[in-house]
């Protein structure tokens, strides 16, 4: 009720206070964007031509730094330097931001453009008992199936592992926190071939599982200091709370602090998943790759996307060659999927900590 | 509060295994009596020699400047105090004759029995606004008869039925501050405390949340021994009876009660000259 009478008295005297616009780009802005771009440009062409000179990196850091310097020039000529630096600064951190989204659009664009031609159905659903180097036809089923077994058992171990190691090092704070700490963020070094040999040492005979181990180990670090951050983001005042309310620390963290990060452990769990499913070298050594299809993920060699497209791109076989990248397509698409879930579940642990 | 339905409860009263058990939940408000109480924070001493006895059924305030170990005294009365790693006590606090620093007694069970609401309120956001007020019996183990009924008891007792009874299964989250901090003091009265200690409930609220929690204070005050931190002096003349005044000489020297005593004498015509500086205004 009260708003529509504020409604109606807006509407009676129309232009007493009409929102400024205080947002939008004036022409002026837009202008010297696109003189000092147009500068830029003809700088590169002109280098390139009188030079005779092809290089992409070179051309790209060029007419950055011309667009750069000329648009400052420009904003310089029309206010104080200290907008003006403003003004730079801004474009700086844009400029640098969109390479990044460049170089992202890039790599996963290229991917795409060479792994769509072999991408069908029976890609996906077929093995590659078939596939012959010259016709097409065959899949990459049994990659998917190992890369799956492979990287689902790593996380069923590795998860639950880390998380604990986290509530060590954050709830409970013992006396080995600090070697404990000390050692993991050592292993977030751990070359990944050195995971994969020291299984292999151990077990000298091709399994999903092995790879599984070699994968878990290399996941640690990676869960266990994204779960301790994010333990870190539970405000001590619902622990207080707790235990003010004559709860034993482990009911604490079981009822109070784990629910409360919950959707915050599932991205570090995901971010871990994906760390470890485009790993190749140690999956080679414990798992080793196949044609043919098997599921058992404790006896036998076990193929995997990774390994798969390292095998096929490694042939002199236009065929071949097209297939590994068809693998490299999906194995970011999955780790795409992976990430876009990751977000989805993190932003929604957000609302609810916000009430919303 | 236990659940007696299931068969292997139905003991004789006298044959629950803890003898400490039988009074706890019971609710009977307690006096809780600190002895010659001196605090640290590492070898920093923070509280000397506090002695204070705040009576059963009897809403006592604990006044004084900023710094002055009002709230580690308060921390000190449910062993919170504790639960920062370098800190340090001495002297005794006795629960209904019962050293809570002693043996009788463990950590748990003290805090089931001295409740506390925290300055910012501070609802479990996980958790619905029912699951909020059973928290402390999920928290300690505590198994209950009639879950639903609980709610509403205490809810109603905080003051918060009317305004929440239709979105129990919203979060606790989803309320205005105020609201949050009438189910804070909903969450601790369902474990049934004998003192709830109350450490400036008001000072994140806003004038006419601080009187719906002054009305609930008062309204429990005949079931449960509360204890009160507070900075506003008005405040502790609406909702105390006994009233005590902390200070601390300089920076360096730790915090001691000046004087304690019924409120309205320590308002109107305090012993001590600081006292009657502080709550004439004329400092802190």
């Amino acid at each position: 009720m009260e708003v529509a009478s504020f409604v109606s008295v807006e509407a009676a005297i129309p232009d007493m206070d009409r929102p400024r616009d205080i947002r939008s780009t004036t022409r002026e802005v837009i202008t010297e964007y696109v003189t000092a771009a147009v500068v830029a440009l003809y700088t590169v062409i002109l280098l390139r031509m009188v030079l005779d000179w092809h290089g992409l990196f070179g051309s790209i850091l060029i007419f950055l730094l011309v667009f750069l310097t000329v648009h400052y020039a420009l904003v310089r000529q029309s206010t104080t330097k200290e907008l003006a630096t403003d003004r730079l600064t801004t474009t700086l951190i844009w400029s640098v931001g969109i390479i990044v989204v460049a170089i992202l659009v890039w790599i996963f664009g290229f991917t795409a453009l060479k792994g769509f031609k072999k991408f069908s159905w029976s890609f996906l659903t077929e093995d590659s008992r078939t596939a012959s180097p010259l016709h097409d036809g065959g899949g990459v089923s049994q990659a998917i199936v190992g890369s799956l077994e492979q990287v689902g058992v790593a996380a069923l171990v590795s998860v639950p592992i880390s998380i604990l190691t986290a509530v060590y090092l954050h709830e409970l704070q013992g006396r080995l926190a600090r070697p404990i700490r000390f050692i993991v963020e050592g292993l977030a070094g751990l070359p990944s071939i050195v995971a994969g040999l020291l299984i292999f040492t151990i077990w000298p005979k091709f399994a999903g599982v092995h790879a599984a181990a070699a994968l878990g180990i290399l996941m640690l670090p990676t869960v266990t200091r994204t779960s301790e951050e994010i333990l870190r983001t539970v405000p001590d005042s619902l622990r207080e709370a707790a235990l003010a309310l004559g709860a034993p620390q482990w009911r604490v963290v079981l009822r109070v602090v784990l629910p409360t990060a919950k959707s915050g452990l599932l991205t570090a769990a995901i971010l871990g998943i994906a760390r470890a499913i485009g790993e190749t070298a140690p999956v080679l050594l414990t798992a080793f790759d196949t044609s043919i299809m098997n599921k058992n993920p404790f006896d036998g060699p076990q193929a995997s996307l990774p390994t798969y497209a390292w095998a096929n791109v490694r042939v002199p076989n236009q065929l071949q060659n097209d297939r590994a990248w068809s693998a490299a397509l999906l194995l970011l698409m999955i780790v795409l999927v992976l990430f876009v879930l990751a977000r989805a579940i993190g932003a929604r642990g957000a609302k609810r900590l916000q009430g919303r | 509060m236990w659940d007696i339905s299931s068969p292997t409860q139905e003991l004789p009263e006298q044959e629950v295994p803890h003898q400490t058990r039988p009074n706890l939940g019971s609710g009977t408000p307690a006096s809780l009596i600190a002895t010659d109480v001196s605090a640290w924070f590492g070898s920093r001493k923070v509280l000397q020699r506090c002695s204070l006895r705040m009576e059963a059924r009897q809403v006592t305030a604990l006044i004084g400047p900023s710094g002055c170990g009002k709230s580690t005294f308060l921390r000190i009365l449910n062993r919170m105090h504790e639960v920062i790693r370098v800190a340090k006590v001495a002297g005794s606090v006795e629960l209904d004759g019962v050293d809570i620093y002693g043996r009788d007694l463990s950590v748990t069970q003290v805090r089931m029995r001295i409740g506390m609401v925290f300055q910012k309120p501070n609802p479990f956001p996980a958790m619905s606004i029912a699951e909020n007020v059973l928290a402390g019996l999920k928290l300690s183990g505590t198994r209950a008869s009639d879950k639903e009924s609980l709610v509403e008891e205490c809810l109603t007792r905080a003051g918060l039925w009317t305004e929440v009874k239709d979105r129990l299964n919203e979060g606790g989250m989803s309320l205005s501050g105020g609201q949050q901090q009438r189910l804070c003091i909903a969450r601790s009265l369902a474990v049934r405390p004998q003192v709830l200690l109350m450490d400036e409930p008001c000072s994140a609220l806003d004038p006419i949340s601080t009187r719906v929690v002054e009305e609930t204070i008062q309204a429990i005050a005949d079931d449960v021994t509360i204890v009160i931190v507070t900075h506003n002096m008005q405040q502790a003349q609406r909702v105390s009876q006994e009233c005590a005044f902390f200070l601390v000489e300089d920076q360096r020297s730790p915090g001691r009660i000046v004087e304690s005593g019924p409120t309205a004498k320590l308002f109107s015509d305090p012993d001590d000259d600081r006292t009657l500086a502080y709550v004439t205004g004329r400092f802190g």
